[in-house]
């Protein structure tokens, strides 16, 4: 389980983070949503200690996180997987190389080994037959499956995905959003994603925490989000004409 | 303030890229390809630029010396002192500054930019040594390798601009070239070019490292790194060269 108490963050004056506290469940694909500017991927980030928070604690299973020293920090940095928004690839590494990238420098595995590990976490994500090819040379859509396949080539305990939907058509951000649910279910991962996707959210959410304004807003699950109350929430789920014309109809 | 803030994150950055390697074979890897990347790559530009300024320089001091009291053989010996003792280490590393330098700052800036470096410190590697020690270790070991190069070929333009020319025979030039030789001056140019090597892959990787924003930013990064190092390096050459030579 991974859990943030009363997490602060500032950028000079402006507030990004206030009092933020969250549990995310293991074995379960947790949402954050929230509008973009809300705070987050600053959540995200502090999560991972890419932030350091001004205020507050990051406990991973009970350890707390942001108090470990730099080399313990490396030891569960190796059991986190991580998708950036951008898919975060090496650029001057093929999809192969990419994928075994974790593995070259944490495992001691001969090369055949680790080559059939990166072909099964390619097979995984729907794309065995892009290994030889350049991160430019492939879609935005296979970019972000190469991104998973090399977050969960060290058969990671947390993963975390940053807006993994983002600049998809809607079909391919739902096979991404399944990929993402398999895997979890898969492996009994804790999966953290940011997303402000309503189809992710309908889709996978299996639990949903919403932050307005560097605030924790709400928290529930997808079903409980139609039927919730919370004014600023349901400005958010309801933006769009399509989802206010279904709200009016229903 | 701004200025010395900077200076305490160059010396943080460097206490970062000097930590002890994860895996050693995959850094043996980087190491190949910086070597490939920042030294094999620009043997072509100074050789070419050398060979031009070995040239110049030849027929600049043949022009000046027009004088019968001057021994012609002076031709030669300015031409292999010249170029030894600052073209080959100091004009190759400005040179060096601006093509390897603004690569470097690039390369790091976009990795930045494009959330490369954050995917290496998540995975838990030390992303400051794993991207920037190859760099420089590449730079300490191949730079000297460009420098003699250069010496080389900037002393045969010379000759080959002699015999074009014919502003001085070619048996006066090679007796210049031999004349009143100082192994030394070979030790005060590799000193150098080490130095210079240093400062052109750490400046350039700092501010390539530090890069935030979009392509303005890494262009600008990118600037900066080839300003910078320039400036450190004429710095370094006034107190290297007191320091060697007094």
């Amino acid at each position: 389980m991974i859990e943030a108490i009363n997490i602060s963050k500032s950028f000079g004056k402006l507030k990004v983070l206030d009092d933020v506290s969250v549990k995310f469940d293991p074995g379960k694909t947790n949402l954050v949503i929230g509008q973009s500017g809300s705070g987050k991927t600053v959540l995200l980030k502090s999560l991972i200690g890419l932030i350091d928070p001004d205020q507050g604690k990051i406990l991973y299973d009970d350890i707390v996180f942001s108090d470990l020293a730099f080399k313990e920090k490396k030891k569960i940095r190796q059991k986190v997987g991580m998708m950036f928004q951008g898919g975060a690839l090496f650029d001057s590494a093929t999809v192969i190389e990419n994928v075994m990238y974790p593995l070259d420098m944490f495992t001691t595995d001969s090369y055949d080994e680790k080559l059939d590990r990166a072909h099964f976490c390619l097979e995984r994500v729907n794309i065995e037959n892009a290994g030889h090819l350049f991160p430019a040379e492939i879609s935005g859509g296979m970019q972000k499956r190469v991104a998973l396949a090399r977050a969960i080539a060290l058969n990671p305990k947390y993963l975390f995905c940053d807006e993994p939907n983002s600049g998809l058509d809607p079909k391919t951000a739902i096979l991404i959003d399944a990929l993402i649910q398999e895997i979890t279910r898969e492996f009994n991962i804790t999966t953290v994603v940011n997303t402000h996707d309503m189809n992710s959210v309908m889709e996978i959410g299996e639990k949903v925490v919403f932050i307005f304004k560097g605030k924790k807003c709400w928290e529930g699950t997808r079903n409980e989000i139609l039927d919730s109350d919370n004014h600023d929430l349901n400005d958010f789920v309801f933006a769009n004409s399509l989802a206010k014309h279904i709200k009016n109809k229903t | 303030m701004n200025i010395l803030s900077q200076i305490g994150s160059y010396f943080i950055l460097l206490s970062k890229v000097f930590a002890k390697p994860e895996k050693k074979s995959v850094y043996y890897k980087q190491i190949v390809k910086e070597i490939q990347s920042l030294g094999i790559n620009s043997i072509g530009i100074v050789i070419i630029i050398s060979a031009f300024m070995g040239a110049v320089i030849t027929l600049q001091t043949a022009y000046n010396t027009e004088n019968p009291l001057l021994p012609k053989y002076l031709i030669g010996l300015g031409c292999r002192d010249s170029m030894m003792l600052e073209f080959s280490s100091t004009m190759i590393a400005l040179i060096l500054a601006g093509k390897v330098g603004s690569n470097i700052a690039s390369e790091l800036g976009t990795m930045r930019v494009s959330e490369q470096i954050d995917a290496l410190e998540i995975m838990g590697v030390n992303s400051a040594s794993y991207l920037i020690l190859p760099k420089i270790i590449a730079a300490l070991f191949f730079n000297p390798i460009l420098t003699a190069i250069s010496i080389i070929v900037g002393v045969t333009g010379g000759w080959i601009a002699v015999i074009a020319t014919g502003v001085v025979s070619s048996e006066y030039f090679i007796i210049g070239i031999q004349y009143a030789f100082i192994p030394y001056y070979i030790t005060y140019a590799m000193v150098k070019t080490v130095f210079f090597a240093f400062i052109i892959t750490s400046v350039s990787s700092f501010h390539g490292y530090f890069a935030s924003g979009g392509s303005i930013e890494v262009g600008r990064a990118s600037t900066k790194a080839v300003v910078y190092s320039s400036i450190v390096i004429l710095i370094f050459n006034v107190i290297l060269t007191q320091l060697l030579l007094s």
